[in-house]
């Protein structure tokens, strides 16, 4: 069981409360871009074995938006924080650095 | 005007704790910055209590305010007042980015009494861990109950209440019914 802590409200709770909204940091292609930016904003996801970083929504609770990064193999969390980011804070690359030297998601490390 | 009704006009049942449809209960919900001074002061006027901290109910005789989230307060009041304090949420919050709308019959609110059970039978409904020292009165937690989005807080130890949106008020009545049935105790609390 996945536990995560809402950054918004402070309550930390199994997954049950919380809705999955897919990866985080999807950067926007909107009008005016070419087909395969669009193609890939809207259909190329990651699907890490490891460490990754998602969107979640705490549903039955503030109802707020935030980012969460977990490794998708243990369930653990590394940390969640505001979904007003277009990157994971320094705090929570560190805190993965120490668990998993040399991870890498998309562009960051 | 036509004379309004509760969602299940103050239903009981006898479980091995008492569960009660609260009847009418007058409900603002405020949104706007709850940090905000203006606000604040707008609020403690309404309501007669310091606006809580995050996570926390404030709770007076016949009021409460209660944290929801990060941006939105929900204050109850008498059900009879609602209107009014409503519209002057309106006056005193004039110029500041913030919305107050009477939801007093979209929600449905319950109590239960009857001791440490009570925190027995929403240990049986919400994820929420219900032993004292991690939840207990003042506290305010927006959980799930069984299928649906509910809040639960406790005015005073051994009375827990309930408030869930309007339309699955007989689901939550239900819920809370069987969670209580005499035979059913669990004892994790007692």
């Amino acid at each position: 069981m996945l536990i995560l802590t809402c950054p918004c409200c402070g309550v930390t709770a199994e997954e049950t409360e919380f809705h999955p909204g897919g990866e985080a940091h999807v950067k926007r292609f909107g009008p005016g871009s070419n087909d395969d930016e669009f193609h890939s904003y809207l259909f190329e996801k990651v699907n890490p074995k490891g460490v990754h970083f998602e969107r979640w929504r705490h549903a039955n609770g503030c109802g707020k938006w935030f980012n969460a990064a977990r490794c998708t193999v243990t369930l653990e969390v590394f940390g969640t924080y505001s979904a007003q980011t277009t990157e994971p804070p320094q705090d929570i690359k560190d805190k993965i650095s120490a668990k998993r030297p040399g991870w890498s998601w998309r562009e960051f490390a | 005007m036509s004379e309004a009704v509760s969602a299940l006009n103050g239903a009981t049942d006898e479980g091995f704790v008492r569960i009660a449809e609260c009847g009418l209960t007058g409900m603002i919900t405020l949104r706007g910055d709850l940090g905000a001074a203006k606000l604040k002061k707008a609020v403690k006027a309404l309501c007669g209590v310091e606006p809580p901290a995050r996570g926390h109910v404030a709770m007076a005789d016949h009021t409460a305010v209660a944290w929801m989230s990060p941006d939105e307060f929900l204050l109850m009041v008498p059900y009879a007042q609602a209107d009014e304090l409503c519209a002057q949420l309106d006056q005193a919050l004039a110029g500041e980015h913030a919305l107050a709308v009477n939801v007093s019959d979209a929600r449905a609110v319950f109590r239960l009494s009857g001791g440490d059970a009570v925190r027995e039978v929403i240990a049986k409904l919400c994820p929420v861990d219900m032993t004292a020292s991690a939840f207990g009165p003042g506290q305010f937690r927006r959980t799930r109950l069984a299928q649906i989005p509910a809040a639960i807080w406790m005015p005073e130890e051994g009375v827990m209440q309930i408030v869930c949106f309007r339309s699955v008020a007989q689901y939550a009545f239900d819920l809370l019914k069987n969670a209580a049935t005499p035979g059913s105790e669990v004892g994790l609390f007692s």
